[in-house]
């Protein structure tokens, strides 16, 4: 079955491309995206690409994703490029860039950070130290989060 | 540079920052000596918010705030452990910050006083938090060096004891690496620096080496600072029992030191210096006490009404 006859062009909308091959559940959960909002969404796995020899791709019907929400994919899918499609024209390209800072998304994995404490009213913020390999650090405890653990952390994402 | 900032991580300060605060302190240590009264902070309030207990930084902190002519009201301990248990800690920073000019605490969770700066307009100090920060501590040791070696940059300076969680050891590390040291960091395998002490040093191009046993580097150094070793850090005591000798410190064990030696600790110590040292000219912990106060009120002056 030939790739094209699986995803069919999008009126309007954002197409992740590039993401890395077996990522592109984690970049829903990234973006928030669950399917239950009602848009259309496809998600294509491990087809082939010149580039990465296997990619995912993501397209979202009716949304244009903004460049801060798309830029936490960098986190997990470094090269992925994001098009903003449209009327089926690509009105916008670019590729995601790490972010300096990354809020609320992710825990921290020191129990003894006061981001893990129990009704405090706190979100968990991240300096990005390090672009590759990435390396982040809690802003409030110092912990140093490798690329290794950011993978967990991604996955446990709710 | 200093006025509104809040006193969170020894990091965050500059060798000129501290150039500055050292003018102060000197200035406050003599106003102390000569019996003078200073009323720099008349009708300023300081409130100390310790959630874990500590004596000394507590009540040297409040000293230096009276002091200075200002008022101290202190979070009573029996809501900072009802609030450590579980309360919430952002409503109590809320309610100290419209109590007072500036707040001091000091808390084991990591964070919590950086948290407690978003949270208050008051600027916050931070007197110790988890395993990580003491800054106003290593300012009071840098403060020491200067004054009783007349110098603090290119110093040969070991670091000995629990070197992965111990703040003031971490704070002192990251403190006078601003100034250029040979540093040497001397601990048990399992109680080495942290990867991201390590990583703060390469960036600063510090020469640092770390080894296990202070009869390597003795000779070399010009400052030995001592903190002490607990046993609950080692998951198998046989393993405590095989090396504390070797962190605990008395006459003997400094033969072959240089003669200048300074010797520093944070205290309170419990037997990892030998009373017999204190009579030495090494020691010099019992002065580093002392300046405690003179330090802890030029910080107060300077985020209050300084510069
Ligand atoms: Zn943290």
């Amino acid at each position: 079955m030939g790739e094209r006859l699986i995803v069919s062009k999008i009126r309007d909308g954002t197409v992740i491309d590039h993401i890395k091959a077996g990522r592109a559940l984690e970049v829903l959960k990234i973006l928030g995206i669950s399917g239950k909002e009602g848009n259309i969404v496809a998600v294509v796995m491990n087809v082939s690409s010149k580039k990465l020899g296997r990619k995912d791709i993501v397209k979202v019907e009716g949304v244009e994703l903004g460049k801060e929400q798309v830029d936490l994919i960098a986190l997990i899918a470094p090269d992925a490029t994001i098009n903003i499609i449209r009327d089926y024209d690509v009105a916008e390209k670019y590729r995601v860039k790490v972010p300096e800072k990354i809020s609320g998304l992710l825990r921290c994995v020191n129990p003894n950070c006061i981001t893990n404490q129990p009704r405090e009213p706190i979100e968990t913020s991240f300096r990005v130290v390090n672009v590759s390999p990435l390396k982040l650090k809690c802003e409030y405890c110092g912990v140093v989060i490798t690329e290794e653990l950011l993978e967990k952390l991604v996955e446990e994402i709710a | 540079m200093w006025r509104g900032k809040d006193v969170l991580s020894i990091t965050e300060f500059s060798k000129q920052d501290l150039r500055v605060l050292f003018d102060e302190a000197e200035r406050y240590l003599r106003i102390i000596e000569e019996g003078e009264i200073t009323e720099d902070l008349k009708g300023r309030i300081l409130a100390t918010a310790f959630f874990e207990p500590s004596t000394r930084t507590k009540l040297s902190f409040q000293s230096a705030m009276l002091r200075l002519g200002g008022k101290v009201i202190d979070l009573p301990p029996a809501m900072a452990s009802s609030i450590a248990k579980g309360e919430n800690l952002a409503d109590t920073i809320r309610m100290l910050d419209a109590y007072a000019d500036i707040i001091v605490i000091r808390h084991k969770v990591e964070g919590a006083a950086r948290f407690a700066a978003k949270i208050s307009n008051s600027p916050i100090i931070n007197g110790g938090d988890g395993t990580r920060d003491h800054p106003t501590q290593a300012m009071i040791d840098l403060f020491t060096i200067k004054r009783e070696l007349r110098k603090i940059e290119n110093l040969s300076v070991g670091v000995l004891g629990d070197l992965k969680y111990g703040r003031a050891a971490r704070s002192f590390i990251l403190g006078i690496a601003k100034y250029n040291p040979q540093l040497y960091l001397i601990s048990p395998e399992i109680l080495k620096v942290r990867e991201d002490v390590i990583d703060l040093l390469e960036e600063m191009n510090i020469k640092y080496e770390e080894v296990t046993d202070l009869k390597e580097v003795l000779s070399e150094l010009d400052v030995l600072y001592v903190t002490r070793i607990q046993r609950e850090r080692f998951p198998d005591p046989m393993e405590y029992e095989r090396v504390k000798g070797s962190y605990k410190i008395d006459e003997k064990t400094l033969s072959g030191a240089k003669d200048n030696l300074i010797i520093l600790h944070p205290l309170p110590r419990v037997d990892e210096l030998d009373f017999s040292i204190d009579k030495t000219s090494h020691a010099r912990y019992f002065q580093q006490a002392a300046y405690g106060v003179p330090v802890r009120m030029a910080i107060l002056k300077l985020v209050l009404s300084g510069e």
